[in-house]
């Protein structure tokens, strides 16, 4: 019966594999709830560089940390909404897999992607998290979203779903490596050219040819460029665009193969 | 009849090791099997081709009938695993693991908490059951990793070295658990390197080495396998021991052993030599303590077993061992 049940209504099917992933995002919100250290990483990193170039720098490059903090904010977020997807789904996959946690799923009759589904859900609410932490942070300095309250959301929603989509190179790597170290020294490495190497603290156009070069590259500078345009009403140019390209892009090339790979693993 | 857990020929490589090379394993219903062997032999991959984590390079294994392979998803609705790892959330609380899991198996919520109070009460965790796991003692861990896996009421259960760093008290307690699983009609296979185990819980024995069944039996057929059945001799006085040795050599045609200060052992063929001893001892007027027919341990079947076959390999490249 439950054959021609999982055979026939495919959407009752689905529907399953939904109840099961909010199930296991539920499980994995829990867990930080308790140990709480990926998101903290996710808002103390940037929140220092946030603290440490307005302070330092924000009078030097605009005049006054107050017009600088307007610039470098919007690109925070990005960097937070990133190192986020960077770290935590990745890093709690390989922990799952080496406990042997993941074989009890697996031995389960639910779908094989739910474990690696529920994960993924859990994130974008970390990251929601993460970003409206840093909200607050940035209020309390004293940015303000100048281009008004849908703006402000879409930029977070740009944000968030950027890191979302970068999530999926991090759970390729951790399904294929399998070590919880080797994923945070590549999240590591991968910080500085992806995050720094933007448009971060700086227009993109004041940097040196080669950086230059690389930055607009970089599709994290196309995102921080987008959200800063939303949030302070910066000439938008093609960066809304390119970044919803980019991360689709990224989300059409690595959720495949991260699913594959993961449900091949034995 | 349709066994519970049926594997013919199972064969799983990885890259250029052999893992499994043609296993056989096979289990009524209702019944304990004992998966024994040394590290290495193939234990838990077996175990993982039977739980559907991972898929034979060759042969067939089916639980209740099922391919676990091209039925995977109605084997899982019938097994639980237990691993060698536990694998409950330290975070989480005792209850809130197990509700957990009852969700997963689309149990609704009510029914979920009512079946996980239910187990934590059965393993003497209900005190507990509030409280994060991180705070759990490693035989608790177990004990909730192992109603953990019965959350489903599984038809069989998969139980891969149960007892490892259980003290010999929470072990009797895990035994205790395992016999009523059978008892409630489950099917359980469990691998363990202890002989001892093995020959307190299981129906049957498969004796595993390099990936294949080398025997399978009862625990006293295999005994009988490897032969050898011994009397051991206690004479009441010390003195004696030197007279039970030579009546005992008379009887069964070769050397006695001394295995302590009180205690004679030798190796006999056929039931009469009992019998046969008794009357000598009589005859020559030696009281005798004791007296009895020991069958081999499981311990020394399982080396007989293993080491016979090693002997064998080796002879094909060495001569030396021969002797």
């Amino acid at each position: 019966m439950t054959t021609t049940m999982d055979g026939r209504y495919g959407h009752l099917r689905r529907l399953r594999l939904l109840r099961h992933s909010l199930v296991l995002a539920r499980r994995s919100l829990a867990k930080t709830a308790r140990n709480p250290g990926a998101v903290i990483n996710g808002v103390v990193t940037p929140a220092l560089f946030l603290v440490l170039f307005v302070y330092l720098f924000g009078g030097a490059v605009a005049g006054s940390t107050g017009a600088y903090l307007q610039y470098l904010f919007p690109g925070i977020l990005v960097m937070s909404a990133g190192l986020a997807g960077m770290l935590s789904t990745g890093v709690a996959l390989t922990i799952d897999m080496r406990k042997g946690v993941f074989d009890r799923f697996r031995s389960l009759p639910i779908g094989r992607s739910a474990p690696l589904l529920g994960s993924l859900v859990a994130d974008v609410v970390r990251y929601a998290a993460a970003v409206a932490i840093l909200f607050g942070i940035g209020y309390l300095l004293g940015f303000r979203a100048q281009a008004g309250l849908p703006h402000a959301l879409a930029a977070a929603a740009l944000a968030i779903g950027f890191g979302f989509c970068l999530s999926w190179l991090t759970v390729l790597l951790a399904v294929l490596v399998r070590d919880e170290n080797a994923v945070l020294a590549f999240s590591f490495f991968a910080f500085l050219p992806l995050q720094l190497g933007t448009s971060l603290a700086a227009p993109a156009d004041t940097l040196p040819g080669w950086l230059r070069a690389w930055a607009q590259a970089n599709p994290v500078t196309h995102v921080m460029d987008a959200s800063r345009a939303l949030l302070t009403g910066a000439p938008a140019g093609d960066s809304v665009a390119l970044s919803l390209a980019w991360s689709a892009g990224l989300l059409v090339v690595f959720c495949p193969l991260a699913v594959l790979a993961y449900s091949r693993r034995q | 009849m349709t066994y519970a857990l049926q594997a013919e020929g199972l064969v799983k490589r990885f890259g250029r090791t052999t893992a499994l090379a043609g296993l056989d394993l096979c289990a009524e219903p209702g019944t304990v099997l004992g998966v024994l062997g040394p590290n290495g032999a193939g234990k838990t991959t077996a175990i993982r081709v039977l739980a559907t984590l991972a898929r034979p390079d060759g042969g067939t294994a089916r639980v209740h009938g099922l391919d676990v392979v091209r039925q995977a998803q109605q084997v899982r609705r019938l097994i639980a695993l237990c691993g060698q790892h536990t694998t409950v959330d330290e975070e989480l609380t005792g209850l809130g693991n197990l509700v957990m899991i009852g969700r997963l198996l689309d149990l609704p919520k009510a029914d979920a908490v009512r079946r996980a109070t239910g187990l934590l009460d059965r393993f003497e965790l209900g005190d507990a059951a509030g409280r994060p796991v991180a705070g759990y003692s490693s035989g608790m861990r177990r004990r909730l990793d192992l109603a953990a896996s019965l959350v489903g009421r599984p038809r069989v259960v998969f139980l891969d070295e149960p007892s490892v760093g259980l003290d010999p008290g929470r072990r009797e307690d895990l035994w205790r658990i395992i016999r009523g699983l059978a008892a409630e009609g489950a099917t359980v296979l469990l691998t363990t390197q202890y002989l001892e185990e093995a020959d307190a819980l299981a129906d049957r024995v498969a004796v595993v080495d390099g990936g294949r069944t080398i025997a399978h039996g009862s625990p006293a057929e295999l005994k009988r396998l490897v032969g050898g059945q011994a009397i051991a001799v206690r004479p009441a006085r010390a003195d004696d021991v030197d007279a039970v040795m030579s009546i005992m050599a008379g009887v069964a045609g070769r050397r006695p052993e001394r295995v302590n200060r009180h205690e004679v052992v030798v190796p006999v063929e056929g039931d009469g030599a009992v019998v046969a001893m008794m009357q000598r001892f009589r005859g020559a007027g030696i009281p005798v303590s004791e007296l009895s027919l020991r069958l081999p341990s499981l311990d020394e079947a399982f080396l007989a077993l293993t080491g016979t076959r090693r002997r064998v390999e080796d002879n094909q490249d060495s001569s030396e061992v021969a002797a």
